[in-house]
């Protein structure tokens, strides 16, 4: 890779530890992807935030950086728990430390500290064809396929160390020829709901793997469904974009030449509730909503859901968004009758790694098959799939 | 005997010990004891085996961007491998080779790597040496 005498300067540590860690990490991954030089991002979305994963290795190497500071605007992955009510949720004082100090670094480090995996909903939005590192596989997906921004699946660290140099290194995504549609899916069966979008992208995730989806017959209404359809699509495979036929805003531009095309039906619709994962018919002791981070909109449809319902007893009703989401979602009214009800909100944090089996939780139901997904494995509880109206009424009484 | 192999630089240094090898991807993150740096996996081929001081000899890693922390922390704690060869790298494994400065290189021109023999990584030279 061909870097320029600035950014050999800092590769020699000529402006400190930090500055030459991060620019190692971005040159070693150019080298390996075949990169030809570095370039400019405006942005970065950093992985690498819960203490669950990260552990006391990753504070330390957090901890290793504090000579430098991020250079373009970033945010962060959501955490393990609420930032502010984690003794609600029933986290131990111990483990709420540990990260708490982990957000506090990147604070030091600059990076603000917003745990979304929704950035795009609170002031992150980079602008058609800017070059940003981002992680989280939805919030990538999202960015690529609907903003047109361009982004590789970056890691934590090296979407640290791009924060850092505010630089990454040019390969995959963000070049021209990479965001070719490579397989044309032709949806035959009208998607009604959001978890409809979720599950048809886990399919096609699933049978694809990697490669980037070109969408035919599809007529979303709403950017939410869009970030469902995303959020699905990164979790079964590799998926980091995707392209809607007179939707998105390189659809125009995607097809080149004879590729394979898939049918997407009502048949194979069923087969992602029912069989792919369990519907939504047995008793459940919580439901949790917000994989990918509600929006104000799912909000609005949560709120009119629960309008003089009652969460059962001995249940949980949980919804998990940002924090500038929930505050809006107080002033339009849609918490008091959430709260009401009997829901809980959480801010800056994800379901799949909330400690579920230790708060005594077995059977979940989600309306998201990204949360059916992560939620089995990395909560291990039993977990079942629906729309967010069954999942809702699961658990309430009117 | 001495073999001289030419390799690709991945993270500088040098680092030498007994060649531990490892049939199959390595997940850093679940297959690698954090605190010990003993193989935990049972289903690894390796499973009860420490990489600690050994130069390590795989394919590539596999499995979360965390690897990349767990290697770090190994460093840390003196239980990380003196240095790694990868038949092909991959940003797990390299990332926390650069961040817990850990020699490596990957693409061997030759693979006559067996468990126990004695290995040289000069990986500022993108060499390395197999004294057998």
């Amino acid at each position: 890779m061909h870097l320029t005498s600035e950014e050999e300067r800092i590769l020699k540590g000529e402006e400190g530890y930090g500055r030459q860690k991060a620019m190692e990490i971005l040159t070693v991954l150019g080298d390996i992807y075949g990169a030809e030089r570095l370039i400019p991002i405006s942005s970065a979305q950093i992985a690498g935030v819960s203490y669950t994963s990260l552990g006391d290795e990753g504070i330390e190497w957090l901890e290793s950086l504090q000579d430098c500071r991020v250079t373009v605007p970033a945010m962060l992955n959501p955490a393990s728990i609420d930032l502010e009510n984690w003794r609600e949720m029933g986290i131990s004082y111990d483990y709420a430390c540990k990260q708490l100090k982990i957000i506090d670094l990147y604070r030091q480090l600059g990076v603000k500290p917003v745990c979304s995996c929704t950035p795009y909903l609170v002031g992150l939005v980079p602008r058609f064809g800017e070059h940003i590192a981002w992680s989280e596989s939805s919030a990538v997906c999202y960015a690529n396929s609907v903003l047109g921004a361009r982004t590789n699946r970056e890691g934590g660290p090296s979407a640290l160390a791009s924060a850092i140099v505010g630089k990454t290194p040019e390969y995959g995504y963000h070049l021209d020829e990479q965001r070719r549609a490579t397989i044309l899916i032709d949806v035959n069966v009208k998607l009604e709901t959001l978890s409809d979008y979720s599950a048809m992208g886990y399919w096609v995730g699933k049978i694809v793997s990697s490669g980037v989806p070109y969408f035919r017959g599809l007529k979303p209404r709403l950017n939410e469904e869009l970030k469902a359809l995303g959020a699905g699509l990164g979790t079964a495979g590799s998926i980091a974009l995707y392209h809607v036929e007179n939707v998105t805003p390189e659809y125009h531009r995607a097809l080149n030449g004879q590729i394979e095309k898939l049918n997407f039906t009502d048949k194979d619709l069923r087969e992602v509730y029912c069989d792919y994962f369990k519907p939504v018919d047995e008793p459940v002791d919580l439901v949790a909503l917000g994989c990918p981070h509600m929006s104000l909109m799912e909000f609005e449809e949560a709120a009119k859901l629960l309008k003089n319902r009652r969460v059962k007893k001995g249940c949980k009703l949980w919804l998990f968004t940002s924090i500038a989401v929930k505050s809006l979602a107080e002033k339009c009214g849609f918490l008091d009758i959430i709260r009401r009800a009997g829901g809980e909100v959480y801010v800056d944090c994800c379901m799949a790694l909330a400690p579920l089996r230790s708060l005594g939780v077995e059977n979940v139901a989600v309306d998201s098959a990204k949360a059916a997904f992560y939620t089995h494995l990395l909560a291990h509880v039993n977990v079942f799939f629906g729309n967010i109206k069954s999942c809702i009424y699961a658990i309430t009484e009117g | 005997m001495r073999t001289i192999i030419k390799c690709r630089r991945i993270s500088g240094g040098y680092g030498e010990g007994y060649a531990l090898v490892s049939p199959e991807p390595i997940s850093f993150f679940g297959q690698i004891d954090r605190a010990t740096g003993v193989v935990c996996d049972e289903k690894h081929p390796l499973y009860g085996e420490s990489i600690a001081g050994k130069v390590l000899v795989f394919h590539s890693g596999r499995g979360s961007t965390v690897g990349s922390y767990v290697i770090y922390g190994l460093a840390k704690r003196g239980k990380a491998p003196s240095a790694m060869i990868c038949m092909e790298a991959e940003p797990i494994v390299a990332v926390g080779a650069v961040i817990a400065g850990i020699p490596m290189v990957d693409r061997p021109e030759k693979n006559v790597f067996r468990n126990g023999v004695f290995v040289k990584v000069y990986a500022d030279r993108g060499l390395v040496e197999v004294l057998d």
